[in-house]
């Protein structure tokens, strides 16, 4: 990356907005810059599934038009961002990574998607993804593996490896992926990026293709921490199409922002520090805790006995909603259809063998089994419990702070076909990051620092009250004021 | 006298007793569907009514349509249920090409409604049938086969998300008349609350029977089937009645009823397997994610109090009351609502007073009904009016229209409208009350049948009525009785 062009891709959302703003720079020449490099680095990347160019092009061009009259939209007027490939797009294919979709054209656009264009943001693509959101990896996506920017060899994380990637290497100035065990927070931890998942309810799930309807949430990847109040702010809010999101009024993200530590009061549940952490990861999370003491805030130890139970009941719920969910993938309307010629029974088989990949078969059968006659009471009841139980652990937790701190996961990125075969260790990528989700909370996912020895980024995650976004974003900005940039990722060759 | 024989058992069916549990399935009539705003009008193009979200496409979600809850609560506290605070819906999980989602949003474990009761009449004796529950739930499309060229089936989802009120009696009916009365009298009901039309041939009220038999006195109840397909009361009739013989046969036989889902067929007038208890799916119940908890509120229940009209047996009770109507003609009068309205609305026209009440009620009753059968029109598409009833009625109080002439009228303005006192003069109906004219005619008449007159004065035979007849024929029906009467006792005694 060279020349001014290259450069303008190194500015924060934020930044490009105050510049497209004073008209120093325009929304087609970022555009061109962003559609340059996606040409340049993706080949090699695997972030988008595909380029929307033209369409880009054409809302850069209507930004400008806004610009020159006066009349921009707001912070994300002319803004290049990308999406995961989850979201329904009307007229562009949308795949959700899996080859049962292959070819379904929208007929809609998500919620989120239409505020986006009503803010006037300007749509490079959709990003690969795992298939159906389920994986920690990209690995699972049926059309090509996803690469970290840090390092090739290994993976971005997942199931929002794309949009991580994509952030992460310059391509987009921000991007939205979804979380329903930490699909957003992994990925933006492994490579270096911020991201959110906001508290479930808080920003519109129409229009995204459903993994786990109780624990799916949609979110921000940006490269700054006042890039993802900026893009949260836009999509967050009640959607009548949705029946769970909140009709709770959105905060204004940006006044607390820089309010700093001093005066916060950060908890830290000492079990996600102990066995099984990457020590390297362990180091960066304790020295992060050291700096908020040290800008003025409490550290406080809090007990969340029950988190144990987490990964064991999200691979009971994720599943058995994911099982129903994708129930309409059935070659009847639209998608996939194979083995018609022998009849319904046939077209069902042949539709779904051929269409789903191996992780969305193996959580259907988990799923269909744990909803089972017989055995709901022991499996889907008894997880639902168990998210009880959690989320009274972490309102106890929050009668004592206001956030609280560790690690997003227990390691780096892992290398590309490390964990592939061995699904076990794949869903323990998920330990720390379930949680939020069955509790309904919101986790941010902030880079603090590069592991001591592997040289790749680790995320700190914080876990905030529901709707407590605000306070996420001002802790996480306060350390992320006092750490400063990561360095940028290595340069790659086309 | 005996022959030596013992006497004839009595017929196997009088030693067992049949119990029947009903669930019905009624259309709500909301204008559009429980989840989108599709309308819910029958009869369209295939697949005219339908919307992202009854088609089930990818990322869509259910909005629960309001005035569905408000008739739900409306219906529950008409047959004196209790209505949940909180109920839940759920995911019915099977796969049906009518059935886009692959499950069917209804309610499982908290049903909207629970108790509650359904008053019939069975041999000139009133009680009541309890209700297990009433749950809302969607409708499923319509499988369309042989509809294309090239062989392959269709599916038209009109239907499809089209509210439904699932109401579930116990097994509290104990013969095929019981049944019936409970489906005519619930039917009746509904049609009252306004929120089903209770047409069965379109399959906006329609039911399936659980039928078991005992012998007479056991308390505990049979093995029973399930028997769909019925959509009328003959074939509910035939259907039951073909169930019962087979049932007695099975055990007469010495075998034992198995549990089944059988079939009608309305052709062969027989039921059949259609799927065994072993082979029943196992719909994998579980709470639907994608909608919170149902409250219904105070605001709630009160304005679906307030929206309770007056039911069939409290406004015969009060036709008896204060029309002094006999039992038998108001409930004849209050069976549906349309025409209890009608009654209203010509009494109004025609005049208070107990005298007027029960003429109406006779014309209503008897010819009006008569008409109503004949035609098969319902008493929204009779040509009568409420008004031009009255007038009729006027008309014949006025001695200006004799009954045969009035049935005429009402035959012309029953099946083609119109003012009565038009068609009178129109068609020359106007009773004759003309003395002279009369006069005339009865001393023809008398002149004609010297023989006669001689008998009925020799005090032979009562003659009145041969001679009323005869001047009546010349009339043609038209002469008012009264004059006729009058004038032949005159000539006769004189």
């Amino acid at each position: 990356m060279s020349g001014s062009a290259g450069s303008l891709l190194h500015l924060s959302l934020l930044e490009l907005s105050e510049a497209l703003a004073a008209r120093h720079v325009s929304s087609h020449e970022v555009t061109e810059a962003a559609l340059s490099r996606i040409a340049e680095t993706d080949g090699r990347l695997g972030a988008f599934l595909k380029v929307t160019a033209e369409r880009a092009r054409a809302q850069a061009a209507a930004a400008d038009e806004r610009a020159a009259r006066g009349r921009r939209l707001g912070p994300l007027d002319g803004v290049p961002l990308a999406l995961k490939d989850l979201f329904l797009t009307r007229g562009i294919e949308t795949t959700a990574g899996s080859r049962i979709l292959e070819g379904f054209i929208p007929p809609y656009d998500a919620t989120v998607v239409e505020r986006l264009d009503a803010a006037g943001a300007v749509l490079l693509g959709k990003l690969n993804m795992d298939e159906f959101a389920m994986g920690s990896s990209t690995e699972n996506s049926a059309f090509k593996p996803c690469r970290n920017p840090w390092d090739l060899s290994r993976t971005p994380g997942g199931s929002s490896g794309g949009s991580a990637a994509a952030v992460a290497a310059r391509q987009a100035f921000g991007a939205f992926g979804t979380d329903t065990g930490g699909s957003i927070r992994e990925p933006a931890a492994f490579c270096g990026v911020v991201g959110l998942k906001p508290t479930y309810g808080r920003v519109s799930r129409y229009g995204v293709v459903a993994f786990a309807s109780s624990l799916d949430q949609v979110g921000p990847l940006a490269r700054t921490v006042g890039d993802a109040a900026a893009l949260l702010q836009i999509t967050a809010g009640r959607d009548d199409r949705d029946m769970t999101s909140s009709p709770r009024p959105v905060e204004d993200y940006g006044a607390a922002l820089e309010a700093g530590a001093a005066g916060l009061t950060v908890g830290v549940a000492r079990e996600w520090l102990a066995a099984g952490v990457d020590p390297g990861v362990a180091q960066r999370v304790e020295e992060a805790l050291a700096t908020y003491a040290r800008l003025g805030a409490r550290i406080v130890d809090v007990a969340l006995p029950h988190t144990r139970y987490g990964i064991a009941a999200y691979y009971l719920i994720a599943p058995a909603e994911a099982s129903s969910n994708l129930a309409r993938y059935d070659g009847v309307r639209f998608g996939l259809r194979a083995g018609a010629e022998g009849g319904l029974r046939a077209m069902y088989g042949e539709t779904r063998r051929r269409g789903f990949g191996l992780e969305p078969k193996r959580r259907i059968m988990l799923g269909t089994y744990a909803l089972s006659a017989g055995y709901y009471d022991a499996y889907y009841l008894r997880a639902q419990k168990v998210r009880t139980l959690l989320r009274r652990d972490f309102d106890r937790a929050f009668e004592r702070c206001d956030v609280i701190a560790g690690p997003v996961s227990p390691t780096v990125a892992f290398r590309l076909g490390e964990r592939v075969d061995d699904p076990l260790q794949m869903y323990l990528a998920d330990v720390f990051t379930v949680t939020c989700n069955l509790a309904a909370l919101p986790g941010l996912s902030l880079p603090c620092g590069l592991h001591p020895t592997e040289k790749l980024p680790v995320g700190l995650q914080l876990i905030g009250r529901p709707f407590d976004e605000a306070t996420l974003f001002r802790a996480a900005r306060a350390l992320e004021r006092e750490l400063g940039p990561l360095p940028a990722p290595p340069e790659i060759s086309a | 006298m005996t022959d030596g024989r013992s006497p004839e058992p009595a017929p196997a069916g009088a030693r067992y007793e049949v119990v029947i549990g009903l669930e019905v399935h009624a259309q709500l009539l909301t204008q559009s569907k429980i989840f989108c705003a599709c309308s819910t009008a029958f009869g369209a193009e295939p697949n005219a009514h339908t919307c992202p979200v009854c088609l089930g496409l990818p990322g869509v979600l259910p909005s629960l349509n309001r005035s569905v809850v408000a008739m739900a609560v409306r219906t529950g506290l008409a047959l004196g249920c209790e209505v949940r605070r909180k109920s839940v819906f759920a995911r019915k999980n099977y796969f049906y090409p009518d059935l886009p989602k692959g499950y069917q949003i209804s309610q499982y474990e908290l049903p909207i409604c629970e108790g509650g009761k359904v008053p019939i009449e069975v041999g000139g004796e009133e009680r009541t049938v309890r209700l297990v529950r009433i749950h809302m739930e969607e409708d499923a499309g319509k499988n369309l086969h042989g509809v294309s060229p090239d062989g392959s089936s269709g599916v038209d989802l009109n239907r499809a998300g089209v509210p439904l009120l699932e109401i579930v009696s116990e097994p509290d009916l104990f013969s095929v008349d019981e049944a019936v009365e409970y489906l005519k009298s619930l039917r009746a009901i509904l049609m009252y609350l306004g929120v089903n039309d209770g047409n069965l041939e379109e399959g906006s009220f329609r039911c399936d029977a659980n039928v078991s038999i005992r012998p007479r006195g056991a308390t505990a109840l049979g093995q029973r089937c399930e028997i769909k397909n019925m959509n009328s009361f003959r074939y509910l009739r035939q259907a039951v009645e073909f169930e019962v013989r087979r049932q007695v046969e099975v055990v007469e036989e010495g075998g034992q009823v198995r549990q089944e889902t059988r079939l009608f067929d309305p052709a062969r007038g027989e039921t059949r397997t259609m799927r065994s208890k072993e082979d029943a799916p196992d719909y994998r119940y579980f709470p639907e994610p994608d909608l919170p908890p149902l409250i219904v509120d105070d605001a709630l229940v009160e304005e679906a109090r307030r929206q309770l009209p007056e039911l069939p047996r409290a406004r015969a009770a009060r036709y008896q009351r204060e029309l002094g109507l006999s039992g038998y003609d108001a409930r004849l009068l209050t069976g549906e609502r349309a025409v209890a309205e009608f009654f209203d609305a010509a009494l109004a026209a025609y005049g208070a007073g107990p005298e007027r009440a029960k003429k109406l009620a006779n014309w209503m009753n008897g010819e009006v009904a008569k008409l109503a059968n004949e035609t098969g029109l319902s008493p929204r598409e009779w040509r009568l009016t409420p008004v031009g009833l009255a007038a009729l009625l006027v008309l014949v109080d006025s001695g200006k229209l004799g009954g045969p002439g009035a049935k005429q009228v009402l035959d012309v303005v029953f099946r083609e409208g119109g003012d009565p006192k038009a068609v009178v003069e129109a068609r020359g109906l106007a009773q004759v009350s003309d003395e002279a004219a009369i006069e005339a005619v009865v001393e023809r008449v008398l002149a004609a049948s010297q023989a006669e007159v001689e008998k009925h004065r020799s005090g032979k035979k009562d003659l009145t009525g041969f001679f009323v007849g005869k001047v009546m024929k010349e009339l043609r029906g038209k002469g008012n009785p009264a004059i006729v009467n009058a004038l032949l006792r005159k000539k006769l005694g004189g």
